[in-house]
């Protein structure tokens, strides 16, 4: 039984401030821990969300690069913020991740920072990569091989790319200092013992932490449906769904395709609310879809599992793996991926 | 003088065994070695990695004691004695490694040529570190190589051993002196790649000479452009530029063939020992050593980042930053050298913090740094990683191996120990009940669970039942007493944890500004919410349970925290129990409880009072109001209970009135009697062997002759039986009420 007077802990004498802040919540950790409480709450995504128009691209954007990040199967981590990060040091990450490569390469041997490397690391900002004017400026991180050629011809081969970027990235955005940089979607395109190394060196460098951004089922749903829903001048490839069915020895794939005019047709006459999807909308196309091939296949597609969409504008794998093919929705493609990558930091 | 670290325990029993050691009292024993006349000191620390067993201990000393010896006879080829010491090395040295001194007995005996090749050949193999060799070792193994009395495969062998285990070698000094020897040894062809991969190692601005480039230089003319003699030759040219023209190919390829495969996860495995060593005070180190090679690619063995501090993205700014340049810098203490509490406290103003915060986790110097400095993006930094950590380490969201879960375990036991090492909290645990609290089965790492979950900061009660407790109640309904009682547990230490936050919080504010006061009152409703829930858990638990005397003590035990809350805390709280857990702790057959429940009356009693004196003092600015509701029930509470123990006159007054005609039903004859401290059934024992104290001859006792004198006599008997709970109720209510 206890004694009333036992000993106890004394607790700490720093908390005086701490309490208040609780309550008012001014410290930018209580503004996370709430917002965070509201999200648990309620829904991980909103009922509605708009459906993406025209480009979104800022002007200053440079074409050829865009064009780079297009028609690349790219794997999606979640981020969160870099401490510390500058865009006036790029040069010097170039020199200190091209090191730090080398180093890992050929363990056991010392390196010096800035010598001549068989690879290349660049640094590049992707201007105008951004929803809004807070979301911080994308950038492009690519190891080239160095060729042994003359230097005129020295532009090597692409041996990985990847690149950090928010659009409409406000939410993570208020919840962080000034010391912070906010690119919480990052994709990568090649080994991924690369991804492995590079993603090492930003989270020594920076304080940050890469997860493995998946997508699943339901959210998959709702790429299909904005997707879908996009106006396309014409279209280069069929939409189609994969479904998995989960049985032994092997798992078996559901391949569904449609005419994309079909689908484009079959979500217009269940869209309601013009220039936004909700989620009623967007069950509703994947009822009218699996019904269909019920009635032809008696299989009930709603018991399996959405693994991959793929339309004209891009498409995506539960694995979190996405490949864009539309120029004009880059932009409403990556908000998306953005907000699942936020949610998923927070 | 050489040491042997050996536990006191082995070693006596060693003794036994081996008639040639001599032990002295101080258990320092002298012995005589019949190879030199250098007397052997040999002393006995306790070492603190020695979790091996004894046995273990004793088969290794007996195998180092018969290498040390030699063979009596020239062992024959399947000598099964030497087979099986040989097993023992090899075994204890895989598993958890050699003392420095072993290493040093057996890579004499290697080196010696004492036994057959393959015999030395298994020995280097297995010639590795607990946590590091010493350099004289390393020195008297090189003098072995000049007798030449091993063979040239024994030497290549333990070169590359050298190479592989460079890095735990205690220091190096005496080894560099030997340079020149080193050197020599390229003349000899075979032994040409790992010598030069020793001196890559080994090499000092001071040791590049002009007759050596000019030796090095020669050996590359004679043998060809050798990728070793490169290295070499490269490192030589780094250091000296001037004394080498020739012209080395720029791009590097692999110089030397990897001399540590043999020894891979032998050094992955020392390295993550000397990982968890290094951590100051021991008895704050965390993360018991395990670890696993085919962990992700991404990070390092261990979940937690390994201490480095953070010079990049600070140097950055400067344009030239060479390597010579960033190793001279001094200006801040690194952290990698921050090793005691007072190096702490020198240098607090200028640490480097580490390059990831969560490395702190396993610091406990780092933790009082971040105990006191309240740096929000260092905050952020360790938030962030938290949370992504637990939520990608977590093991109910996937399918997952046992090792995995082991160490998951292992990452909420770190989390908690800096928890309660800080007495706080930290925001990303409470994000992470509220993400994983849905998904949990109840079973995985339940401890660690509840625990994390006494830790959650004082925030609005209100705000987070529907994210936690409402799951939390899922739960405990369906789950095992024993689940039960840890809920309460814990929840009586998220209550303990809450109430010190506030006392201490309060009594740091003398003057009380406006908003405080609408947070103090938020606060004290957020306990008041929180005692509510745990009294709903509990009544509907005990209905469960069917009024178990074990649940009972741990729903006792929470309400002894919460009816001292007004006097101990000095918080204007006071909340009852609910009138489930009264009543079922006033008619239980356990004695203890019906102690407990009289020691937390007893208490309520004082509280109240204590509560209503400063309401008279503080008419004007009332703290806070109890309802005249409270005084009521506890009033009721107060009566029933002496009706029942003393008067016996159950159940007449108060709220709870039973209809006297209702209790005559029950055909138990002189009810009014059967609850009084004499027939009460947790009391009844007590009375009999009163009364046997009393009068043991008498065969039949009257348990009713209990009364007026001789009841104060059971009473006192009653209190020197250890119930003090009763004692206090009674000598205070009893007291009170005859005055009232």
């Amino acid at each position: 039984m206890d004694t009333s007077d036992a000993p106890e802990s004394t607790p700490r004498q720093s908390t005086t401030s701490s309490l208040t802040d609780y309550f008012i919540g001014t410290t930018p950790l209580q503004k996370r821990l709430e917002s965070i409480r509201k999200q648990v709450s309620v829904l991980p995504t909103p009922p509605r969300r708009k459906i993406p128009q025209g480009s979104g691209l800022q002007e200053n954007v440079d074409p050829q690069k865009v064009a780079f990040l297009l028609h690349k199967q790219w794997t999606l981590y979640s981020l969160t913020p870099l401490y510390k990060f500058s865009y006036a040091n790029l040069k010097e990450y170039s020199r200190l991740l091209s090191a730090f490569i080398a180093a890992e390469k050929q363990k056991g041997l010392a390196v010096e920072v800035g010598e001549d490397f068989s690879i290349k690391v660049i640094f590049s900002t992707l201007l105008g990569m951004k929803g809004t004017q807070r979301d911080p400026e994308a950038f492009l991180v690519q190891i080239l091989s160095k060729s042994q050629l003359p230097p005129q011809n020295r532009e090597g081969k692409v041996l990985w790319t990847g690149w950090f970027c928010s659009i409409f990235g406000d939410s993570l955005l208020e919840t962080v200092s000034e010391d912070f940089t906010c690119l919480p979607l990052f994709l990568a395109n090649g080994a991924e013992s690369n991804t492995a190394i590079i993603g090492t060196w930003f989270q020594k460098t920076f304080d940050c932490y890469f997860s493995p951004l998946t997508i699943n089922a339901f959210n998959l749903s709702w790429l299909a449906a904005m997707w879908t829903a996009c106006k396309m001048d014409h279209y280069v490839a069929t939409t189609e769904f994969f479904w998995s069915v989960p049985c032994s020895p092997q798992s078996l794939d559901i391949s569904y395709a449609i005419h994309p005019e079909d689908a484009k047709a079959l979500w217009d006459s269940v869209h309601k609310t013009p220039g936004e999807i909700t989620q009623e909308e967007v069950d509703l196309f994947m009822e009218c879809l699996c019904s269909h091939f019920h009635r032809h296949f008696k299989i009930h597609l709603s018991a399996t599992r959405l693994v991959r969409v793929s339309t004209s504008v891009a498409s995506a794998h539960t694995d979190g793996k996405i490949k864009i093919l539309c120029h004009k929705y880059l932009i409403g493609v990556l908000a998306y991926l953005t907000e699942l990558a936020v949610f998923q930091v927070e | 003088p050489q040491k042997r670290v050996k536990s006191a325990q082995a070693q006596s029993k060693t003794s036994k065994i081996m008639n040639t050691f001599q032990i002295s009292p101080s258990s320092c024993k002298v012995k005589q070695k019949p190879s030199d006349s250098k007397t052997i000191l040999k002393q006995n620390p306790v070492e603190p990695h020695e979790y091996v067993d004894d046995q273990v201990e004793d088969s290794l000393q007996m195998a180092l004691q018969y290498f040390e010896k030699g063979p009596i006879k020239i062992p024959s080829r399947k000598d099964k004695i030497l087979e099986k010491h040989l097993k023992t090395v090899e075994n204890v040295a895989w598993k958890s490694g050699l003392a420095p001194e072993a290493i040093d007995i057996l890579l004499n005996v290697a080196l010696s040529g004492k036994f057959g090749n393959t015999v030395n050949t298994r020995i280097l193999k297995c010639m590795i570190p607990t946590t590091s060799i010493s350099e004289d070792s390393v020195v008297k193994a090189v003098s072995w190589l000049c007798v030449s009395k091993c063979s040239g495969s024994t030497k290549i062998l333990f070169y590359r051993w050298l190479v592989a285990m460079f890095d735990f070698i205690d220091h190096k000094e005496q080894i560099n002196l030997l340079y020149g020897f080193f050197f020599a040894s390229l003349q000899d062809d075979a032994l040409c790649p790992y010598v030069c991969h020793l001196l890559y190692l080994l090499t000092k601005k001071e040791n590049v000479k002009p007759f050596r480039v000019r030796k090095l230089l020669d050996l590359q003319a004679r043998m060809g452009q050798q990728p070793h003699l490169q290295a070499l030759l490269s490192l030589y040219k780094l250091f000296a530029p001037t004394l080498i023209s020739v012209s080395l190919p720029v791009r590097k390829k692999i110089y030397f063939k990897n001399s540590k495969d043999l020894w891979n996860s032998a050094v992955l495995a020392v390295k993550l020992r000397n990982q968890h060593s290094f951590t100051e005070p021991r008895k704050l180190t965390f993360s018991p050593a395990n670890f696993n090679p085919l962990k992700r690619k991404w990070k390092s063995r261990s979940v937690t980042p390994v201490l480095n501090s953070g010079s990049y993205p600070k140097e950055c700014g400067k344009k030239e930053m060479s390597l010579s340049n960033c190793l001279s810098c001094d200006r801040s203490l690194p952290l990698e050298r921050l090793q005691s509490f007072p190096l702490l406290l020198k240098n607090i103003h200028c640490l480097e913090l580490p390059s990831q915060m969560g490395s702190v986790l396993n610091n406990s110097l780092l933790l009082h740094y971040v105990n006191c400095v309240r740096d929000e993006s260092l905050l952020l930094r360790l938030y962030h990683w938290l949370n992504q950590t637990l939520q990608e380490e977590c093991i109910w969201y996937k399918v997952n191996s046992y090792e995995q879960s082991k160490e998951f375990a292992n990452l909420l036991d770190t989390i908690i120990r800096a928890e309660c090492f800080l007495q706080e909290g930290f925001y990303s645990c409470e994000v992470f009940l509220y993400k994983s609290i849905p998904l949990w089965d109840g079973l995985c790492c339940r401890s660690q669970f509840l625990q994390l979950l006494s830790w959650i900061p004082v925030s609005s009660f209100s705000e987070m039942k529907p994210l936690l407790f409402d799951h939390l109640a899922q739960l405990f309904f369906t789950s095992t007493i024993y689940f039960k009682c840890s809920v309460l547990q814990s929840l009586k230490e998220l209550l303990q944890n809450w109430l010190l936050w506030l006392s201490a919080d309060i009594h740091m504010k003398p003057v009380m500004s406006s908003p405080l006061q609408i947070t103090l009152d938020a606060s004290m409703n957020s306990v008041s919410e929180l005692i509510h829930y745990v009294g709903w858990l509990s009544t509907i638990a005990l209905r469960l349970e069917s009024n178990s005397t074990f649940l009972l003590h741990f729903i006792l035990d929470f309400y002894e925290k919460v009816c001292d809350i007004n006097i101990k805390h000095d918080l204007p709280l006071v909340v009852l129990f609910p009138p489930g857990i009264f009543y079922s702790s006033l008619l239980s057959l356990d004695t203890s409880i019906l102690n407990q429940l009289s020691y937390i009356m007893h208490k309520y009693h004082k509280n109240l009072i204590a509560a209503k004196k400063k309401e008279l003092v503080q008419k004007a600015k009332s703290e806070f109001s109890f309802s005249t509701k409270t005084c009521q029930q506890f009033n009721h509470y107060l009566t029933t209970m002496i009706g029942c123990l003393w008067t016996s006159k159950p159940f007449e007054k108060g709220v709870y009135i039973i209809d006297s005609k209702m209790l005559e039903n029950t055909e138990v004859s002189k009810y009014k009697n059967s609850l009084n401290l004499v027939h009460h059934p947790s009391l009844l024992s007590y009375a009999v062997s009163f009364l046997l104290q009393e009068s043991s001859e008498e065969r039949t006792i009257n348990i009713s002759s209990i009364r007026e004198k001789k009841w104060h006599c059971y009473l006192d008997y009653l209190f020197s039986e250890g119930l003090q709970g009763l004692k206090f109720f009674i000598k205070n209510s009893i007291h009170h009420s005859s005055v009232s």
